[in-house]
């Protein structure tokens, strides 16, 4: 990519919450928010890898759409009108993350992520106590086959972070989705165990980008995970500056 | 096409996996052909096995995570043989308001297995369907193929059993 | 294939037929298959043989009559018989020189008959589905004709914007529109997409217009091709319609090979080709994004739009996706013009919408009628009302993104907007007729059940909101259910319907809000008379894990 031509870059002014803000021609919502400084919650989104606008709880209200935007997946045009934060978004938050939480079986208080996870994070920032709905309890197993990694269903929110990275950067695919609805889960090849994978090159990456403890480094104890992210900007900028 | 050059050798030296190289061949073994190249094992093979799941994504260069996500999001691909006999029940809307659940209560009963499952000696998989598309007819279900329509529970036991039994003496 | 050959080859048809003075049409679609009209077709055409009368009998396989729940349904010159089984081949073919057999006789003068009127479905009974040249001779290909060799592609777009046809598939989107948004994206590949994967549980309508006059959905995708800018078409079919693949294929083959698909067209530098891609069982795939995906062979997930297809689809090129009843509907409006199309129907909804009646109601089966045609008209005259001295409960539409209407609300017309005003919509067209026997609450919780097993499981709104609705709905009708649970069923419907990525999570909420807008007290009556029912508050599960 060539970056230091004189081609003038188009700039778009906008408003998120009241503050005036202005991006570059193709910046998203969310990308534009953060770069100012303001917090729109996500649990899907990675800088650096396709958007895939699953967890939905970035979604904002822009003046003049009939619907609630993904912040992840709108592109900012000229003069719109975000307010990324109200009673109704915060409800409509609160109840994903209910959700999640009684999707499967999370129990921070034995998990290797305690004090690491975005799960927890943002269940803690949204004020939730107690869940509402009925658990799931599904029976899941922990797949312990790779000598150095461990991929843990119960704790898993399919937020395909891992199949991202591992088709998009790592270049493997190793991993995919197999099934639908909440009968979906992460699989390697052809849903075999992960240490007899043969595409798997374990370069680690899909546990240092889990947001929650379902990948994790084995030998790891309770809240001892904590995860490098910061790979994933570099790559991308590394990629970025080949010719 | 160089893709057909190195085209990898089929599982087995059964006659069906030609059939199944035709469909990839004339999709000029492009990975938009996954679908088409699983429907064709299926309808070879009657479900996705392992091999052929090997086959299909060395062929299409498609990874194989990506083959298995595939076939496991489709309602219409088994990875599991199926019985000798298959009797799908429908349970679209216009077959559910009119009983089609008593039509899968009563053969699930009598033959003892649930949906998606086959008898222990392999003679009948008992299948659900979303619409067959003969809801004028409803309550529908589909046996060998063959639909039958309007059908109280006894009568369409009466045919099963009939089913079961012409094809065992053949 | 040249112009004049086209019109040759109608006319060659039409002087063969000419020599016969009796006519035999036999129902061949998938519901009358099923009561064994196949082998009715098979006995007549040997009853006619073996009485020496092959040259003066014509015996032809057919598409819908309509009637599916008499079927097989058999025409014999100007006479309809109904519920013909095969051993009354040679009672048919006996009756021809003489009276009609009276207990066969299906009264064609009844409301159902005489109240349609037929536009996509003209054909249907008339033709021969697997005879391209008694096809032509009835019509087709005469508005491709038309468009290749008179109109510009600007003309056809403004001529179905004139015509004001919606997209039959659910949502109504103008399909002029549409057309020229795709007509206008740049690029030098685009194609057009037939959406014949009726995914829509009790809806049938499409599987009949592709096997009954599967030549119609190509030329009207051919037409749409020439407006837009494609050349190459893809036609997406449900697997689960075994007869209409066997029938479109065959279809498209027989147009190949007389140049009805291919190279310049009519002398016309148009090119077009269609391929067939099947379906595999998600109703997920309505969804264009979806479909997308599908056809390219992935999991049929989607994605958020913008990008909309019609800039960015099938392999990022400008993708014009139309459901077949669209298509099959431009041949009419070509022919006729515009104009004339927007003479029927309502303000804005123009044209003839085909349904599919089914449930507790007498008449069951396929019926083509003008939009903004009043229900009670639909249920009681045509559809003959409920059987066994019910009374009429609600009739669902739009399937399981849809909602239900209750008697009181009989007297509206059916057009897009009133279905969306009574919190309901169009759809593809299912009309499920409930009697008083229904429980709404189960119909509810079947559609739940449907559309958690169907929902891909990419958005969390819809993966686990579906599933925990279904959980709610699965215990009010259990009488296990508290007033609490009720409020929180409503609430994760509001939530669900906000922010789900496609619209199978965004309308799964619907069976339910309709319910409870007109039966709420059904859903009361279950939790009253639940053990807990009249608690205050539900019992509240304490997430110890978050606060460790």
């Amino acid at each position: 990519m060539n970056t230091f031509t004189d081609v003038e870059i188009e700039s778009i002014t906008l408003r998120i919450d009241d503050k005036d803000v202005s991006c570059r021609k193709g910046e998203t919502v969310l990308q534009v928010a953060r770069e100012n400084g303001i917090d729109i919650p996500t649990l899907c989104y990675m800088e650096g890898l396709t958007v895939w606008g699953g967890c939905r709880l970035c979604m904002v209200e822009i003046a003049g759409f009939p619907k609630l935007q993904a912040a992840c997946a709108t592109v900012c045009t000229e003069g719109m009108n975000i307010s990324t934060n109200s009673p109704r978004l915060e409800n409509y938050r609160r109840i994903i993350v209910e959700l999640l939480l009684a999707e499967r079986n999370h129990v921070c208080s034995v998990c290797v992520s305690n004090g690491h996870c975005e799960l927890q994070a943002m269940a803690i920032k949204l004020g939730i106590d107690h869940v509402r709905f009925a658990y799931r309890f599904p029976h899941l197993d922990v797949d312990n086959s790779h000598d150095r990694m461990r991929m843990d269903h119960n704790r898993c929110i399919l937020c395909s972070r891992c199949v991202r990275v591992c088709a998009e950067i790592e270049g493997a695919h190793t991993k995919d989705i197999k099934g639908r609805g909440v009968l979906a889960a992460i699989i390697h090849d052809l849903d075999q165990n992960w240490g007899e994978s043969e595409t798997c090159t374990s370069c680690g990456k899909c546990v240092n980008i889990c947001p929650t403890g379902a990948l994790t480094h084995r030998g790891t104890a309770v809240g001892e995970m904590t995860k490098k992210t910061m790979f994933l900007p570099y790559l991308t900028l590394m990629r970025e500056a080949q010719p | 096409m160089t893709q057909a050059a190195s085209m990898p050798q089929p599982p087995t030296d059964d006659k069906r996996w030609k059939i199944v190289e035709t469909t990839m061949r004339r999709n000029n073994f492009h990975a938009d052909a996954l679908i088409e190249s699983l429907h064709s094992v299926q309808q070879a093979f009657g479900f996705l096995d392992k091999a052929s799941m090997l086959w299909v994504a060395a062929a299409l260069h498609v990874p194989l995570s990506k083959v298995y996500g595939v076939a496991t999001f489709y309602h219409f691909f088994t990875l599991k043989p199926q019985g000798k006999h298959v009797c799908v029940v429908c349970m679209g809307t216009a077959c559910y308001i009119k009983g089609g659940q008593k039509l899968l209560d009563e053969v699930q009963q009598r033959y003892n297995i649930k949906e998606n499952q086959t008898t222990k000696d392999g003679q009948l998989s008992l299948m659900v369907a979303r619409c067959i598309g003969a809801c004028g007819l409803a309550p529908t279900a589909v046996i060998d193929g063959q639909v039958f329509g309007k059908r109280t529970p006894p009568e369409l036991l009466d045919s099963l059993d009939a089913t079961l039994k012409r094809k065992a003496n053949v | 294939m040249k112009p004049e050959e086209l019109t040759a080859m109608a006319e060659k048809a039409r002087n063969q037929d000419a020599h016969f003075s009796h006519h035999i049409h036999v129902c061949t679609e998938s519901g009358c298959v099923s009561s064994q009209s196949d082998v009715l077709l098979k006995n007549i055409t040997d009853e006619v043989q073996r009485r020496g009368l092959k040259s003066t009998v014509c015996v032809k396989g057919v598409g819908c009559m309509g009637l599916c729940c008499n079927g097989p349904l058999l025409k014999a010159d100007d006479t309809m018989y109904q519920s013909v089984k095969p051993e009354h081949a040679g009672t048919v073919v006996e009756s021809l020189a003489g009276q009609p057999v009276a207990e066969l006789v299906c009264d064609t003068k009844q409301p159902f008959f005489t109240r349609q009127k037929l536009i996509v479905r003209e054909n249907a009974g008339r033709i021969d589905p697997e005879n391209l040249a008694d096809c032509v001779a009835h019509g087709a290909y005469r508005a491709l004709l038309k468009v290749l060799t008179g109109m510009t592609p600007q003309q056809v777009i403004a001529e179905i914007s004139e015509s004001g046809l919606r997209g039959r598939g659910g949502a109504g989107f103008p399909t002029g529109l549409k057309w020229a948004t795709v007509s206008k994206a740049g690029g030098k590949t685009k194609y057009v997409i037939c959406n014949g994967d009726e995914g829509d549980p009790g809806a049938f309508m499409d599987r009949s217009v592709m096997e009954g006059d599967p030549h119609r959905v190509l030329e009207g995708m051919a037409i749409a091709a020439y407006a837009v800018g494609a050349r190459q078409g893809i036609l997406y079919v449900r697997a689960e319609y075994p007869l209409a693949v066997k029938r479109l294929t065959r279809a498209i083959n027989q147009a190949r090979r007389e140049g009805l698909l291919g190279h310049g067209l009519f002398g016309s530098n148009f090119d077009f080709n269609v391929e067939i891609r099947l379906g595999a069982g998600a109703f997920v795939c309505g969804e264009e994004t979806a479909l997308i995906a599908s056809v390219e062979g992935k999991r049929g997930m989607p994605r958020p739009r913008p990008p909309y297809p019609a800039n960015s689809g099938l392999h990022g090129c400008p993708t014009l996706i139309n459901n077949v009843e669209t298509f099959a509907n431009i041949p009419a409006i070509i022919e006729r013009g515009g104009k004339w199309f927007a003479t029927i129907g309502t303000e804005k909804s123009k044209g003839t919408k085909i349904f599919a009646l089914t449930g507790k109601i007498k008449n069951t089966g396929l019926i083509e009628v003008p939009m903004g045609m009043p229900l009670r008209e639909i249920i009681y005259d045509i559809a003959g009302g409920i059987p066994d001295g019910k009374a009429f409960k609600a009739v669902q539409t739009g399937g399981p993104s849809g909602g239900c209407i209750p008697a009181e609300h009989l007297d509206i017309t059916v057009d897009y907007e009133s279905l969306t005003k009574l919190g309901s919509i169009m759809g593809s067209g299912g009309m499920i007729v409930m009697d008083e026997t229904s429980n709404m609450v189960d119909v509810a919780r079947f559609f739940m059940e449907f559309c958690m097993s169907e929902s891909c499981g990419k958005c969390i709104p819809c993966r686990v909101g579906t599933y925990e609705m279904h959980e709610l709905l699965d215990r009010i009708c259990k009488r296990q259910a508290t007033m609490a649970d009720l409020s929180l069923l409503k609430d994760l419907c509001d939530m669900v319907k906000q922010t789900s990525l496609c619209g199978l999570g965004q309308s799964a909420p619907n069976p339910v809000l309709s319910t409870l807008r007109y039966f709420e007290s059904e859903y009361l009556k279950l939790i009253q008379s639940s053990p807990t029912g009249l608690a205050e508050d539900g019992a509240k599960h304490v997430a110890l894990e978050v606060l460790s």
